[in-house]
């Protein structure tokens, strides 16, 4: 077991730059979820953690000993890959067992870790199956069998569940938090899926053209995020290019266009300096629509609602408030807003987020 | 009435290709010391004498120490090559693949002739070693292929997750490509075997002295008088060259069925 840090990790191929000057730790046995969209470089940075790619500068620690020099076959990392890559000309027991192999474990220590394994992913039963003989949820367990049987220092999951169906995704995603807890091996996800990052990480590192947006952990990079990529990243937002009049001990006070005159809380404004461009996010799960003005300190405009997207228990709406289109999604008990609507729309102080512009 | 005819033009130009063969296969069972129709009996009596001639013997272990070393040095270079170019970015690959197809496009007689050309200008006499290497060029452009596309359909994140389990690059090689390439090297190394086996008009110009191969034996042959002893060994030819690569193909099928592997993906 051990933390992973990333010290001043640059990755170039040619001209083109993959990952910037990142330094990065991962706290041991957490769960640490690279997120971005594809070609942010998270994949780059998990193949420079296991070694299958060496970086253009600085330092990759796995618990407290550098690994630039170590290849990949002597770091001892669980690596679990998005088409499960699991031996077709194996067996089961085999391919989870091949580690083992190279590890002077003895036949009857492998048997009964294989075995100790396959129960670990429920699976008891498929032993001798051949991979092909098992669906890709059962294929993908098998490979997370393979990739734990070995005690690895760090596990690498690249994308593990892009390659299942929905449903299945869901369970999985419960699964391999619940396993991941039970083992305590710390562990990078790497994954462009938002809800799959907040659901089962402690830590979010949310990247983007090679960069690092924010690391934090969920709820903060959910409620708080550090940039405008961010916040469009994860769920839906809204974003009002403005101006920071002031900086005060009760907040930001913003000027900008729909609300007017708001003042955002310190926590929520962490990164604006002072006077000057701002932009002010705001959720749109947190964009209320209501019939009438808001009472206490919301933040309230009239709108009206342009476009309904019903969706059961809850609704998407954009509305219009003067030049400015919003979208909104809001839980519904009965009926939604018809369209032409005149509504209030309803935001809470501690519900937005500034951003220096 | 278009169908039928279609029917018996083609039946027509498979009798055309084939009846000699047959006709040979036929005759080498004959009796009779003429190779004609019609037959005298059944008789081994000309693979007999094919077993005690000696010139015959000699250039039949020959061809197959030629064809198997050929098949063997092939099939590994074969492989290797066929690793470097998909497995690695190295510089000039394009070309380098072009050069090594090339002997398939090149004629037969121009490559034979160039070759022996350039044994006589950096002065290295003809031997067994060189007819070997004129074979393995031959032979490598079709194991290169077959093991080139067999390789493109092999997941490199298999050979991935096997070194992240701690297994070696060589370790990687022999637990998982290996045996996942098993199919597509049996294949090139039948190619390369039958290839050798058959081929007569390199071998006329690299063979050295006094050292025969079955089809140059069967040509030397041939100048005196038609034999039927030929036919024979026509048809021991025919079994080795169409039997052995019918037996691989099964062999190969049957493999890749164990392995789960049915085609590359």
């Amino acid at each position: 077991m051990g933390a992973v840090s990333l010290e001043n990790i640059v990755k170039r191929f040619g001209s083109f730059t993959a990952v910037e000057r990142t330094s990065l730790t991962i706290p041991e046995g957490t769960l640490t979820t690279l997120l971005g969209p594809s070609g942010c470089g998270k994949t780059t940075t998990l193949r420079m953690i296991a070694g299958l790619l060496d970086p253009t500068e600085g330092n990759i620690v796995i618990g407290g000993r550098s690994v630039n020099d170590v290849p990949i076959h002597k770091r001892n990392l669980g690596l679990v890959f998005q088409n499960y890559a699991l031996f077709p000309h194996k067996t089961v027991a085999d391919n989870v067992g091949f580690g083992l192999r190279y590890r002077n474990v003895n036949r009857a220590e492998i048997a009964r870790r294989v075995q100790e394994a396959l129960e670990l992913v429920q699976l008891p039963h498929v032993a001798d199956r051949f991979p092909k003989a098992l669906s890709g949820g059962q294929q993908q367990r098998i490979a997370l069998a393979r990739a734990i049987v070995i005690e690895p220092d760090v596990l690498l999951l690249d994308e593990p569940l892009s390659a299942l169906d929905a449903n299945l995704r869901e369970d999985m995603r419960v699964e391999l938090k619940r396993i991941q807890e039970r083992i305590g091996v710390t562990t990078v996800f790497v994954t462009h899926d938002q809800s799959e990052a907040l659901a089962m990480s402690d830590q979010i590192v949310v990247m983007s053209n090679g960069r690092v947006e924010q690391v934090g952990a969920p709820e903060e990079v959910y409620n708080t995020p550090a940039s405008e990529f961010v916040a469009k990243f994860l769920g839906a937002s809204n974003i009002l290019d403005g101006r920071c009049l002031s900086r005060g001990p009760d907040g930001a006070e913003l000027d900008v266009p729909v609300f007017g005159k708001v003042i955002v809380p310190t926590a929520k404004a962490p990164h604006l300096a002072g006077e000057g461009a701002a932009k002010l996010v705001v959720r749109a799960e947190k964009l209320l629509l209501r019939d009438s003005p808001p009472e206490g300190g919301a933040f309230s405009a009239p709108a009206s609602v342009e476009t309904v997207d019903y969706q059961g228990q809850s609704v998407r709406y954009f509305v219009r408030s003067g030049e400015t289109q919003l979208q909104a999604i809001n839980m519904i008990d009965e009926r939604p807003f018809p369209v032409g609507a005149q509504v209030h729309l309803t935001l809470r102080p501690q519900d937005c987020a500034a951003l220096p512009g | 009435m278009g169908w039928n005819l279609i029917r018996v033009y083609a039946v027509l130009v498979y009798l055309f290709m084939f009846l000699p063969v047959a006709v040979v296969v036929l005759l080498s069972f004959n009796a009779s010391q003429f190779g004609a129709f019609p037959m005298a009996g059944f008789s081994l009596r000309w693979f007999v004498a094919l077993w005690e001639n000696d010139a015959v013997m000699r250039a039949f272990r020959t061809s197959l120490a030629l064809g198997f070393l050929c098949a063997i040095i092939s099939t590994t270079l074969g492989v290797l090559a066929s690793l470097a170019l998909v497995r690695y970015r190295i510089p000039g690959r394009n070309l380098l693949t072009t050069v090594l197809i090339a002997p398939i496009l090149v004629p037969e007689v121009v490559m034979a002739v160039a070759l022996l050309l350039f044994l006589n200008f950096v002065g290295i006499g003809r031997s067994f070693i060189m007819l070997l290497a004129g074979h393995v060029i031959f032979t490598l452009p079709f194991v290169i292929l077959v093991v080139q596309a067999r390789l493109v359909g092999i997941r490199r994140d298999v050979e991935e997750a096997a070194l992240s389990l701690g297994a070696s690059p060589r370790q990687t090689f022999f637990a998982v490509t290996l045996p996942l390439l098993m199919p597509a090297v049996a294949a090139g190394a039948l190619f390369a075997f039958t290839i050798s086996f058959d081929n007569i008009t390199g071998t006329l110009f690299w063979k050295p002295g006094g050292v025969e191969t079955v089809p140059t034996q069967i040509f030397a042959m041939l100048r005196h008088s038609i034999s039927p002893e030929i036919n024979a060994l026509g048809t021991v030819m025919i079994v080795l060259t169409v039997g052995l690569p019918l037996l691989g193909a099964a062999l190969a099928r049957r493999l890749a069925m164990k392995s789960g592997v049915s085609e590359p993906r």
